[in-house]
């Protein structure tokens, strides 16, 4: 690249973070400024440390936090907490011990700043414009909303972070989707996302590394950014990235981790020059219309299966992908979802579970009950988000309405802690993945907005959340 | 690692898209704290019912199967999560190689840091193996090759760096444990801190 050519966003991070260019015959050599840890995908890397005789290279970039098979019952006190399981109770009580042997600072059951990885990161302030943030943990594209380069990496690469900071990479391909005008009423980020997927596909952005742009993605805050960002996985790509701005600068602003004083004058500056320079060149671009936009749900078994909430299910058509996937969800084809009964709602996950994903939840909750028959789960995404969201009365407005205010972990996004959906049941999830059995052996999930969520709690089926507006 | 240079077996096909790793190994094994004796819950849901017992008409539980070390899988395998325990399962099991028209990212990655070789062919080749399991394939990674029963060949593409770390059977902490200059450099360096 010549000096002077208009770059892109990741371009500049990307460049910035190289220890040693990539040629023809080795990758790169990229430096991680943040790399999150969390029990489930570390043991076996400090197995690899522990086996070579090496230290952790940057305990100080480096924070844990326990969130996938850490159970979510409301507790009087942490010391009466149950872990469900022999496994999960062994592979909490190791990152503890892996913490405490490598001194790395992690967020215990104790904690306050304990949460959902990828909720907390941003929560303290630690996730920043510029880093390269990296967990073995897909949903790390989270951290992209605030111009950051993050993505979630296997476990071995986990162990080549923790004994150099440092990861071989290939520099991938940038995709361009820029959203234009704005969201109507009822229509959130996570309707966005999802039409983004069913749009390109769970594989439209393998390879590639997404920037999200345009007057829509401007006019979001931050908690809707970053659930955008979160499920740039579920459409292939590792990373999605959005420029950061004054919005993204006055979240950041005060956070316990964020630079302070003249530190956080001379960061902003920096800050301010990451964005794609005009007429930088992306190697693929979609465009979308926000004001086109309707709530959507799933009906499939992956995140592509997607449909504006009030559209018919689309017909087989000797799709064998399809057939297979209608047939395990037990969706008729051809018809549209509102109305169908659901057994549990879940509001949770690194996608759905900050402070306004709950706000919106309760707007429509307010002075309702969830219809009989129906559970519905709602899970802060941190410790933090519960405080907030006790401060502001919103758990008394969910208790209310006869959900179940729960501690903060991932609880039935993937149903490790025992929080599952048993088998046959019909679970409509604020979470990011619909694959078989995610959410339990047998379960089936459709996704959608905490908006729709709370809608059909109240009605007891699938319902579009406009009507509650 | 062991060297991989060759590998020489019938294939297994799932013909499905888009399988994802919670598919390949669910939620639920992943409290484990070593990388061994996953092959048992490979693919679970699909091998066995609710009740433990063996779907005799899923393809891995097929007597032909189980001495097949090539996986015909369908588009865009390996979707989703992070997990290793994907790839480690698969080895587990007895796979050394997955070839489809498509394969996540992550997966493809991790796969390639255990030894399991993740090939990428052109559709008309893959469509072909995909209708015709059970096929006698070689695989000669050093040249990067697919040869099919009548002596046809298909190319694959593969990161140069992992192919010689695959043929060679080295791990890739090492090559970056002899940059360790370069990094403290880097570090020293850096116009900010993180
Ligand atoms: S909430 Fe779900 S998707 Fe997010 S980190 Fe936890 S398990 Fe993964």
């Amino acid at each position: 690249m010549t000096a002077g050519e208009p770059r892109t966003l990741f371009d500049k991070v990307w460049s910035d973070h190289i220890v040693v260019e990539e040629t023809p015959e080795t990758p790169a050599i990229l430096y991680i400024d943040l790399h999150l840890i969390h029990e489930v995908t570390t043991p076996q890397a400090f197995t690899i440390l522990r086996d070579a005789g090496l230290p952790v290279r940057r305990p100080d970039l480096t924070l844990g936090t326990m969130d996938h098979s850490t159970p979510t019952t409301p507790v009087r006190t942490f010391k009466d907490l149950e872990i469900v399981g022999e496994g999960a109770a062994r592979q909490v009580m190791q990152m503890q011990e892996n913490c405490r042997e490598f001194g790395l600072e992690l967020f215990a059951f104790d904690s306050p700043h304990r949460g959902i990885v990828h909720v907390i990161g941003p929560e303290l302030g630690a996730t920043q414009p510029g880093k390269t943030i990296v967990c073995g943990d897909s949903h790390t594209s989270t951290h992209g909303a605030f111009g950051a380069l993050a993505f979630g990496i296997g476990t071995t690469e986990v162990g080549h972070v923790l004994a150099t900071q440092c990861l071989l990479q290939r520099k991938p391909k940038t995709l361009s989707i820029d959203i234009s005008g704005s969201l109507g009423p009822g229509v959130t980020a996570k309707d966005l996302i999802l039409a983004i997927i069913a749009r390109i596909g769970v594989d439209g952005g393998t390879g590639h590394v997404i920037e999200y742009r345009g007057k829509a993605i401007a006019g979001m805050a931050m908690d809707a950014r970053m659930t955008v960002c979160n499920m740039s996985i579920e459409a292939g790509a590792r990373a999605g990235m959005i420029a950061p701005d004054d919005v993204t600068f006055d979240y950041l602003n005060g956070r316990p981790r964020a630079p302070k004083g003249q530190d956080w004058e001379a960061a902003v500056t920096r800050w301010r020059a990451l964005c794609s320079d005009s007429g930088a060149r992306f190697d693929k671009t979609v465009s979308v219309r926000g004001e086109d936009l309707q709530p959507m749900i799933t009906f499939g078994t992956n995140p592509g299966m997607a449909v504006p909430i009030n559209a018919p299910v689309p017909e087989i058509n000797g799709n064998a992908s399809l057939r297979k996937a209608l047939d395990y969800m037990a969706i008729i084809p051809g018809k549209p979802l509102t109305g169908t009964r659901i057994d549990i709602v879940f509001v949770g996950s690194c996608t759905n579970a900050r402070l306004s994903d709950l706000q919106q939840a309760a707007n429509i909750l307010r002075g309702r009950k969830v219809a009989p028959g129906t559970r519905m789960l709602i899970v802060p995404g941190s410790q933090q988000v519960k405080k907030d969201a006790e401060a502001l009365g919103l758990h008394d407005v969910f208790i209310a309405a006869g959900a179940e205010w729960r501690e903060s972990g991932c609880s039935m996004c993937l149903g490790m802690n025992g929080d599952t959906v048993p088998r046959g049941q019909l679970s409509l999830s604020t979470s990011n993945r619909n694959f078989e059995g995610r959410q339990g052996s047998g379960a089936r999930t459709v996704l959608a907005s905490p908006l729709t969520a709370a809608a059909s709690a109240v009605r007891g089926c699938i319902t579009d959340p406009r009507e509650f507006l | 690692m062991d060297p991989l240079t060759k590998i020489e077996s019938r294939t297994v096909v799932l013909d499905v898209d888009d399988v994802d790793t919670d598919q390949i190994i669910p939620a639920r094994f992943l409290t484990t704290t070593s990388r061994d004796g996953l092959g048992e819950h490979l693919f679970r849901d699909w091998r066995y019912r609710e009740d433990g017992s063996r779907r005799d008409d899923f393809v891995l539980n097929s007597p032909a199967a189980r001495d097949c070390s090539i996986l015909v899988a369908g588009r865009n395998f390996g979707c989703g999560s992070s997990r290793e325990h994907a790839p480690w399962a698969l080895l587990d099991y007895g796979i050394r190689a997955v070839i489809s028209s498509e394969i996540a990212d992550i997966f493809r990655s991790n796969s390639l840091k255990n030894g399991l070789l993740p090939i990428v062919i052109d559709k008309a080749p893959h469509d072909w193996l995909l209708q015709n399991p059970g096929v006698q394939v070689g695989i000669d990674v050093a040249a990067s090759c697919v040869t099919l029963p009548g002596g046809e060949t298909a190319a694959y593409s593969i990161d140069a760096f992992a192919r010689y770390c695959l043929v060679r059977g080295l791990d890739q902490l090492g090559f970056l444990q002899k940059h360790a200059e370069a990094i403290t450099d880097y570090e020293e360096n850096r116009q900010w801190t993180p």
